[in-house]
């Protein structure tokens, strides 16, 4: 059972399901100073990892 | 100590196996062979020469040292530089190097017989293909990431480094006008295959649209949505094919479909990332990790007999498919399967600023290319399994064996590949296609291969689905490669443009982003084109550039390499790189020579456009191709001066590292080595 939950989770990185959650958590960790900015949403979060994931070559032959 | 004797033990019988089955599949002549003889030998070449020659690489010559932290780590951005688990690490540098090129080289190259392109296959990727993936990644580890021609630059010199971004900028171009060509023959009159191929960009959006805006960032539901979907439309497509007013719509010419194709491909450069290019990237991912997947568990239950001779007649340079000799013309079609320049690329650049520790560099690089050579070799028996006549039929063009379905099998059978009018059609309706004669490309006879394959075990009355499911598959990331190369295609002109006009160089200036587009798509559109109107089939044209391309790109990516081992104190352990670039230099070289040079109309480019304007002057051509033959000679003009560029590109990258090597051997001044310094890793 452990093991088919790490599966999943390695799927959802694999994805990107999971970038949100990990963008929070590196948000907590690195940035949640008081007078920060706060995180970004789900959507406007999803908007630019969409573009940066597109930038450079990304597919070949 | 005894653990120690099992694990030689197995190695020690893991080898003899090896040799066993290599063996039977060399030896084999006359009598017919299993293709789990195949998959066995090339699993334990492929675990011998990973758990020996990448370790040794990885130990002795790279110095590979896990207690370094990584780019990733150090510059962790949780964006680009992100330290990431190397299963995944390895799932996206995997789905970003595997593209249609495996599964469409093999089954061009099996017209030699399944042998020749087997064996390259396997000692290409072990001994070459691999080291360049894992070296390269290694390198652009240890410089932050930095990117093939930045490498080039930095370290050899400004002239490599700018040989080498033309070189990709032409390669890019040539690619995605075989892969379109690909798609198109497989469109042709086939309502089915392209209903389906239309229904799968519709299909894209929805999943885009649903991924940014009515479930932001649930990349799983869309994506399963999208599979669903993409499945009904293979039956769809049945419908629509059965449908008297429907199947007329989708039922085309070559010409239409290639304008559809150069169409769309401006739209996808054009349109957002979000709508189109990333969602259908997604599917296509899922698409083909579950059906090289599904594959191999139906050659291992299945075990095929493989029907297609070892060697056949066609290796002294008479083949239909593509003219040219086995030597270098098997390794110049293979590509892919074996080398390809290309993920010098994606290895450089991306993958690396995502790798955690150093020790994953080996299972990555290394790792990835043995998994892309595996699909290759499943390609290779996909193609093989077929009656070699039914091959040869479906994959020689019209020209070389007549127009007339009387005419090609009288031919194919006089060659000894026995093939008859009955056999075709009954093929063809089985998998539900009017016709299956000279659909070259590869992607049709791989999809029958694979229908027969799948549908022995999941179904056989399902044949024509799975014929169409293939064909969705190959198309849907030939599409895919499609859009993201004319993408990069464009990013690389603006950013060439930009040094002349600065404006130009914006990326998001709307004027210069539609006429980049607009003059990369007109480029491969071009090329695409005249693949459709060349009465021989265009493949045969186009394939063999795009493999002198793509290995002129693995052997700058190897100089590259080469030169900073060279650099770095490793001269006697340079070979691991100089070796294979040796070979790549010898094949590309014969290659580019015998296209400009041949008298052999059906390998040298100058001499097929001095055959047809002379043809054409004495009016001997029939009166369709008299139409054409202008635009045929033109072309083949061109891609001999197109070919005489790229081995001189490769040339002067080679020279321009030897004579740095020298320096350097002189003890003179050189470029200074770009090495990140020693950061502890603090990871683990």
């Amino acid at each position: 059972m452990r093991k088919l939950i790490s599966v999943w989770q390695r799927v959802r990185q694999l994805s990107g399901d999971d970038a949100y959650e990990r963008y929070l958590a590196h948000y907590a960790e690195h940035h949640a100073q008081a007078n920060a900015a706060p995180p970004l949403s789900r959507a406007a979060f999803f908007k630019q990892w969409q573009d940066q994931q597109w930038t450079g070559v990304k597919r070949c032959c | 100590m005894m653990k120690a004797f099992w694990s030689r033990a197995g190695w020690a019988g893991l080898a003899l196996l090896g040799a066993v089955a290599l063996a039977r599949v060399a030896m084999a002549r006359g009598e017919s062979l299993n293709a789990l003889w195949l998959m066995t030998a090339a699993v334990c070449v492929y675990l011998i020469g990973y758990r020996f020659y990448s370790a040794w690489i990885a130990a002795n010559v790279l110095a590979i040292d896990a207690t370094r932290a990584t780019p990733a780590e150090r510059l962790n951005n949780g964006r680009d530089y992100v330290p990431t688990h190397r299963w995944v690490v390895f799932g996206h540098h995997f789905a970003a190097i595997a593209g249609p090129g495996p599964l469409v080289g093999p089954t061009l190259a099996a017209q030699f017989g399944y042998l020749p392109g087997t064996l390259w296959i396997l000692i290409g990727a072990v001994l070459g293909g691999a080291v360049q993936d894992m070296v390269s990644l290694f390198l652009s580890t240890r410089r932050n990431g930095r990117s093939l021609g930045q490498m080039a630059r930095d370290e050899i010199g400004a002239i490599g480094g700018t040989a080498a971004l033309i070189g990709t900028f032409l390669i890019m171009i040539i690619l995605i006008a075989v892969l379109g060509l690909v798609v198109v023959n497989a469109m042709k009159h086939s309502p089915w295959g392209t209903s389906t191929v239309a229904a799968t960009i519709p299909i894209a959006m929805l999943v885009g649209v649903y991924m940014r805006y009515l479930r932001p960032g649930r990349v799983l539901e869309a994506s399963l949505l999208g599979v669903v979907l993409l499945l009904a439309s293979v039956v769809f497509g049945g419908w629509v094919d059965h449908h008297p007013v429907l199947a007329a719509w989708f039922d085309h010419d070559g010409l239409p479909l290639a304008f559809s194709v150069i169409a769309y491909g401006f739209a996808a450069a054009v349109l957002p990332v979000w709508l189109l290019l990333a969602p259908r990237d997604y599917l296509s991912t899922y698409m083909k990790l579950g059906t090289v997947l599904m594959l191999a568990i139906a050659i291992l239950w299945l075990r095929p007999e493989i029907h297609m001779p070892a060697i056949t007649p066609f290796i002294d340079g008479s083949g239909p498919i593509f003219g040219g000799k086995l030597f270098p013309f098997v390794f110049i079609t293979i590509a892919c399967g074996a080398i390809s320049g290309f993920h010098a690329l994606i290895a450089s650049g991306t993958t690396p600023k995502l790798i955690s520790s150093e020790g994953d560099i080996r299972m990555i690089g290394y790792g990835a290319m043995l998994l892309e050579s595996f699909v290759a070799i499943m390609a290779m028996i996909a193609a093989t399994v077929l009656e070699p006549g039914v091959y040869f039929a479906i994959n020689s063009p019209a020209g070389v064996v007549g127009k007339e379905a009387l005419d090609a099998v009288n031919t194919i059978s006089s060659w000894g590949y026995e093939v008859s009018v009955a056999q075709m059609q009954h093929l063809a309706s089985a998998m539900g296609e009017s016709t299956l004669f000279a659909r070259t490309g590869g992607a049709p006879s791989l999809a029958v291969g694979m229908a027969s394959i799948l549908g022995t075990v999941f179904g056989e009355h399902l044949l024509a689905l799975w014929y169409h499911f293939a064909i969705m598959f190959e198309a849907i990331f030939i599409l895919t490669t499609l859009d993201a190369g004319t993408r990069v295609g464009r990013f690389m002109l603006q950013d060439m443009l930009g040094n002349l006009h600065p404006k130009l160089g914006e990326t998001s200036y709307t004027p210069s982003v539609i006429l980049t587009s607009a003059l990369v798509v007109a480029g491969w559109g071009y090329f695409l084109y005249i693949g459709v109107i060349d009465p021989n089939g265009g493949v045969n044209i186009l394939w063999p550039l795009f493999g002198i391309a793509n290995q002129m790109l693995a052997a700058i990516a190897l100089s590259v390499a080469t030169g900073i081992l060279i650099k770095s104190g490793k001269v006697n352990k340079a070979w691991i790189t100089g070796l294979p670039l040796f070979w790549l230099l010898a094949i590309t070289t014969t290659a580019a020579y015998e296209k400009i040079f041949s008298d052999d109309i059906r390998v040298g480019f100058f001499a097929a456009a001095n055959d047809l304007s002379h043809k054409l002057s004495i009016g001997s051509l029939p009166p369709e191709k008299a139409a054409v033959a202008p635009q045929l000679i033109f072309n083949q003009q061109l891609d001999a001066w197109l070919t005489l560029f790229f081995v001189l590109m490769l040339w002067v990258v080679v020279l321009d590292m030897l004579r740095m090597s020298r320096r350097k051997l002189a003890g003179l001044a050189v470029l200074p080595d770009s090495e990140a310094a020693y950061v502890a890793s603090r990871l683990i």
